[in-house]
């Protein structure tokens, strides 16, 4: 009997940092010329400890360039992955993401909507900067909340009931989000690669970029604070319930989380796919399925998912540039219909 | 008895008990269930009730459909009554914090079914649960209980193995012993020897006698098995479309003419060497 303890967690979160870290120089490094991963290291660490100001010149350019958009990259990640974690538990389906639910496309709808009303609304700039993800995040948990209705058979969740509902809610969304772009002047929008497949081009404002700071602190502490939950969850609403689980509550409480995560990333980089169920996975065969490990090791395998993604992205048909939602897809697709193999052969 | 095991962190405020005053009591519940609101219920639990004290052990009995499963969630708390109400200790089972109820009623399902694979001991860790914070990590004393208990069902050997790779009779064992990690005053049984084969049913009874006997737990426990229930219960709930038709010791309940009418087949009913009742089918008859 090996009980799981904090301290084995904060280990296990070290070296994923750290393997976080170095993909991320590897990432600074691609596309600049002529320079050096110890130098680029060197200054990542100056950047994080708050020390800009002892940036190397050469590096600084790289730095504001290219930092921003790989950590976008892994918050998108880190944010998917902990969603996907939650919605696997909570829907007891081990296939579960937010993409392959549409949750994603909801976030996206929303998000469209939000953006095509600011204008006609007098908001003021710190509102404006909310007004999307709030979008999105609407857009977000009505999908879920449809996704799980729909998934119900005689009062209990059904496998395949809730993936076919998930598999609907996706094309009707993406259907939507294609009429949506096509019939308004799009000048404003970004195209229909961006919000049906994802990419990490549009680096967020300043207040934007404070609103999912904020909003990932916020549902990341909420979800995790319900991991022992989530475990009892794995075997059942009434086993849980029976252990003491307040089923209702849990459920309600990181339905909101999850979803809120899913429209801040949707919000920032379109419908990235896949990373959900991608990286809880990975990180099970590691870890095992307990969620106090499970879920802040699946924010960081998301976090270096997309980050190595994003680089795959930018180099493999440099100079252009694939949609990074096109390398996850890629590696997540064949994942997926693996698993729903085995688990319904 | 490991003394351990019932050392816990039981709620302040429960004064030990008279042991003649019923620990369990239930009072008049019964149930309807609709699938819509506009059709009639298709399905009731009426009135039920009937009393145990620590120790004993209650069987629930009836054919298909005859509301066991109900009785037992109503009892459990999860599942609140149309009218009535179930006391344990002086406390109504469905108005409990679901913590509170944690820590005093533990059931045990027809079948466990885990979606990922789970090694035992942290199955068994999972009964722990209702002692802790919203998160929480195990204490060495919820190891020393957890251990104790895969003791108490004979189940120590299986402390590392996974889930999915022991037999139905251990895995039964496991579900249990996470049940006593609870330290529950009530444990709940829902058909648990469904899967068994007659030596570990026969293994399973003797258990939960035993662990009544030793821990003063109250067990109810729903069966078809007529002649384990017969054999190891202080008490029968017969049940017949939702109606409790009768309440009592096994000897008082087991009438042919009574279960025969119940169960829709010809039987009889003899006294065993035990001096408790056995039921024997009577085919082709």
């Amino acid at each position: 009997m090996r009980p799981l303890t904090l301290s084995r967690i904060l280990l296990q979160c070290l070296i994923l940092a750290l393997i976080l870290f170095c993909v991320m120089v590897l990432a600074l490094k691609f596309g600049a010329i002529h320079v050096s991963l110890y130098g680029l290291g060197r200054d990542l660490l100056r950047v994080f400890l708050g020390k800009s100001s002892d940036v190397a010149a050469e590096y600084r350019l790289i730095l504001n360039l290219r930092l921003p958009r790989i950590l976008l990259g892994a918050f998108v990640g880190a944010a998917l992955s902990i969603a996907g974690t939650s919605f696997q538990a909570l829907l007891r389906n081990p296939l579960a993401d937010p993409y392959v639910l549409g949750v994603s496309s909801g976030a996206a709808v929303g998000a469209i909507l939000a953006l095509l009303f600011e204008p006609h609304l007098a908001l003021t700039p710190e509102i404006a900067a909310v007004f999307t993800p709030l979008g999105a995040f609407l857009g977000a948990a009505l999908a879920i909340a449809a996704v799980y209705v729909l998934g119900h058979r005689n009062g209990q969740i059904d496998s395949t009931t809730l993936l076919l509902g998930g598999v609907i809610i996706a094309s009707l969304l993406s259907a939507l989000i294609a009429l949506l772009l096509t019939t308004l002047p799009s000048s404003n929008f970004r195209g229909m690669t961006y919000w049906l497949m994802g990419e990490l081009t549009a680096v967020p404002s300043k207040p934007l970029a404070w609103v999912l700071r904020i909003g990932f602190a916020v549902a990341a502490v909420v979800i995790y604070s319900t991991a022992s939950d989530l475990n009892l969850l794995l075997s059942g609403e009434k086993e849980a319930m029976h252990l003491g689980v307040d089923v209702r509550r849990v459920r309600l409480i990181v339905y909101i989380a999850a979803s809120a995560l899913t429209g801040l990333a949707v919000s920032v980089s379109g419908a990235i796919g896949y990373v959900g169920l991608l990286i809880p996975h990975l990180m099970r065969m590691i870890y095992g399925a307990d969620h106090r490990i499970l879920i802040p090791a699946s924010a960081f395998g998301g976090a270096i998912a997309v980050v190595i993604a994003d680089i795959l992205a930018r180099t493999i048909a440099a100079p252009s540039e694939l949609p990074v939602g096109a390398i996850t897809a890629i590696a997540g697709a064949p994942l997926f219909i693996y698993l729903l193999r085995r688990r319904f052969a | 008895m490991t003394s351990a095991v019932k050392s816990g962190n039981r709620v302040a405020g429960e004064s030990p008990r008279n042991t003649n005053e019923p620990r369990l009591s239930v009072e008049q519940v019964s149930y309807a269930y609709a699938p819509n609101p506009q059709q009639a219920p298709v399905f009731t639990l009426e009135a039920t009730s009937f009393q145990a004290k620590a120790g004993e052990l209650v069987a629930v009995l009836g054919p298909n459909a005859s509301g066991k499963s109900t009785l037992l969630q109503i009892i459990s708390g999860t599942l609140q009554p149309l009218s009535g109400r179930v006391l344990l200790d002086g406390n109504v089972t469905h108005q409990l914090e679901p913590r509170a109820r944690g820590q005093r009623i533990a059931m045990v399902q027809q079948e466990s079914q885990l979606l990922f694979p789970s090694k035992a001991w942290e199955f068994v860790l999972q009964g722990r649960h209702p002692y802790g914070k919203s998160l929480r990590f195990e204490s060495g004393e919820d190891v020393t209980i957890a251990q104790n208990a895969l003791a108490q069902v004979g189940a120590e050997h299986l402390v590392d193995r996974w889930m999915d790779q022991i037999s139905g009779g251990e895995k039964q064992r496991v579900i249990l012993a996470r049940a006593l990690a609870q330290q529950p005053l009530l444990l709940l049984l829902d058909e648990p020897t469904l899967h068994l084969d007659i030596g570990a049913q026969v293994d399973l009874l003797e258990t939960l006698r035993r662990l009544a006997a030793e821990n003063r737990y109250t067990v109810v426990v729903v069966t078809h098995e007529l002649n384990l229930a017969g054999e190891y219960a202080d008490q029968v709930v017969l049940l017949q479309k939702g109606k409790a038709l009768r309440v009592g010791p096994p000897a008082s309940v087991y009438k042919r003419d009574l279960l025969e009418q119940v169960f829709q087949t010809q039987l009889t009913v003899e006294t065993g060497a035990s001096g408790r009742p056995r039921v024997s089918i009577l085919p082709g008859s």
